[in-house]
């Protein structure tokens, strides 16, 4: 379990985390959603112990990284595939994290064997492509039989069929009970890989809720309504539920009110419709709604 | 032990020490063999086969030295180090321990290479090593290796970047302290406190030709290994700040 307690890390007056508590739960995987600039990796560094944080403070277990005697053992960790050097093999790279931690240089092979590394474990990493060194990467997260796993955008830069390769991973070392903590600042992506979400914004917690739950919350149902007595049909909608217009073509949007109901009541009122469509709000716009006050850089 | 396993292996696993010890090896012995070709007939010293591995080949073993931090900050494999060893101290020790002692070897290979050459190129000049101070010369030049090691990577954790790292290195060692020599009256007194002049009075003959001895004409007030002790608490002492800075800052 990853325990946040109020933490905070500013940078003179900027502030990256502004007292930002959480937990991380073992046996799931769970989201760590925001916008970029939002203060995921900073917060995960921060977890890792390569950040001090500037008040606050956060465990593993109870235990903070720097506290940790073979850390690899406990946590592994995947927070940018090219930490690296270029000229070093794959296992070379590997056999130092090995000896560090005291883990048997055997299980290089074997998380070679497990990312589908073992045929270009020889070649220097500087000429992997983006997925292979994420999954170099990934390799070395899992280097330990760790029981907490911390990935930062795992899936930025891959191709389908490796975005579903670390979805379908991540959910196997979850369900061996591990706890397993993905940043991403794609709802998404999050959607399909987490069950439970921590999303931030400009450093602040903004919910920590299950991925159902904040989904079922953000995406309400409504229904456009097009019809050229709109004036007369919104006054008597009105009285049912919330209506408000489309910024871009003025069809009415009526939430709290069934498509079903809605023609019933145009059909009594006598009122011609053009379009009457049940809609389903979208992930990207629900995550835009909520996080549009804290984005940090906006395009005008 | 484990983390100097784990330095060794990290070291080794790139080609820049590889590289650089063949540089050094090359320029050390090679600016040996240049003297000793050109030099009359019997007339080469022992004096003259250590001016390749004390000063050309040093410059190349600092760069070696910062190399070994500097691309760990560059490529950010100082972060994957501090994930694994969570104590930088302890880390970043490990790594001066084996990269010191590589330093020191390749200086007593290159010092030793270097006489060698000279015995070979010119067989009737006097190169036996009889006298303390002639052991000191060219056995001695290991021990200033490993100490520059070390003033090295202090230099390269404080400044992380290789471009800056080295190009301080090579003006401070090579130019800087030279330098501070030409300022009248007070310089040489200066010089008597700069650690790459102690470095080089460390290794001083004495005897017949001082004045051919790189820091001849400083009036040094510490005695020869004085001096090298000197240099060596320089090396330490910037490495401890080094090591304090590198623990508080944000890896």
């Amino acid at each position: 379990m990853i325990q946040a307690v109020r933490l905070r890390k500013h940078y003179g007056r900027t502030k990256a985390v502004d007292d930002l508590s959480f937990t991380v739960k073992p046996g799931r995987v769970t989201g760590f959603l925001g916008p970029n600039g939002a203060g995921k990796s900073t917060t995960m560094r921060m977890i890792l112990g390569l950040d001090t944080p500037t008040s606050g403070d956060v465990t593993i277990d109870g235990k903070y990284y720097s506290e940790l005697k073979q850390p690899l053992r406990k946590v592994g960790a995947l927070l940018d595939a090219k930490w690296v050097h270029p000229n070093r093999s794959a296992r070379s790279h590997l056999k130092w994290m090995a000896v560090s931690n005291k883990i048997p240089v055997s299980r290089v092979n074997e998380v070679l064997e497990i990312v589908g590394l073992t045929e270009v474990a020889h070649k220097k990493a500087g000429g992997f492509s983006l997925g292979m060194a994420q999954r170099l990467g990934i390799a070395g997260a899992l280097l330990g039989d760790p029981e907490v796993l911390l990935f930062d955008e795992p899936v930025n830069g891959l191709d389908p069929e490796g975005i579903l390769w670390i979805r379908q991973f991540m959910h196997r070392l979850a369900d061996e009970g591990r706890t397993v903590f993905v940043s991403s600042h794609l709802l998404s992506e999050m959607a399909q890989t987490a069950q439970d979400l921590i999303v931030i914004g400009k450093g602040q917690l903004i919910s920590q809720t299950t991925t159902e739950q904040f989904i079922a919350d953000a995406t309400q149902d409504h229904v456009r309504v097009r019809s050229p007595h709109a004036v007369k049909l919104r006054e008597i909608l009105v009285a049912h539920g919330t209506v408000t217009e489309d910024a871009v073509d003025g069809a009415l949007v009526v939430h709290g009110i069934p498509a079903q109901q809605i023609g019933e009541i145009a059909a009594e009122n006598q009122i011609v419709l053009h379009e009457l469509s049940p809609q389903r709000g979208s992930l990207e716009e629900a995550f835009m709604q909520l996080t549009k006050e804290s984005v940090e850089y906006h395009a005008h | 032990m484990t983390l100097l396993a784990v330095e060794r292996i990290k070291l080794f696993s790139t080609r820049s020490p590889y590289w650089c010890s063949a540089l050094a090896l090359i320029l050390g012995v090679g600016l040996t063999a240049i003297i000793a070709g050109t030099t009359e007939t019997g007339h080469m010293s022992i004096g003259l086969t250590q001016l390749g591995s004390s000063q050309l080949a040093l410059a190349v073993v600092l760069v070696m030295s910062a190399l070994a931090v500097t691309t760990e900050y560059r490529f950010s494999t100082i972060r994957a180090t501090f994930l694994a060893v969570p104590n930088r101290i302890s880390a970043l020790v490990a790594k001066t321990v084996v990269v010191a002692f590589i330093a020191g070897v390749l200086g007593e290979i290159i010092a030793f290479g270097s006489w060698g050459i000279a015995k070979v190129m010119s067989p009737t000049s006097d190169l036996a090593i009889n006298t303390g101070a002639e052991w000191r010369h060219v056995a001695g030049v290991g021990l200033l290796y490993g100490i520059g090691a070390v003033l090295a990577i202090a230099v390269g954790i404080l400044i992380r970047q290789t471009a800056g790292a080295v190009a301080i290195l090579l003006v401070w060692n090579m130019l800087l302290e030279g330098l501070i020599g030409i300022i009248p009256k007070v310089g040489v007194k200066i010089q008597a406190w700069l650690p790459f002049q102690n470095a080089n009075h460390f290794l001083q003959l004495g005897g017949a030709d001082p004045a051919e001895q790189p820091g001849a004409g400083i009036d040094f007030k510490l005695s020869q290994w004085g001096s090298l002790a000197y240099f060596a608490g320089v090396a330490v002492a910037l490495l401890v700040v080094a090591l304090i800075v590198a623990k508080r800052r944000d890896a």
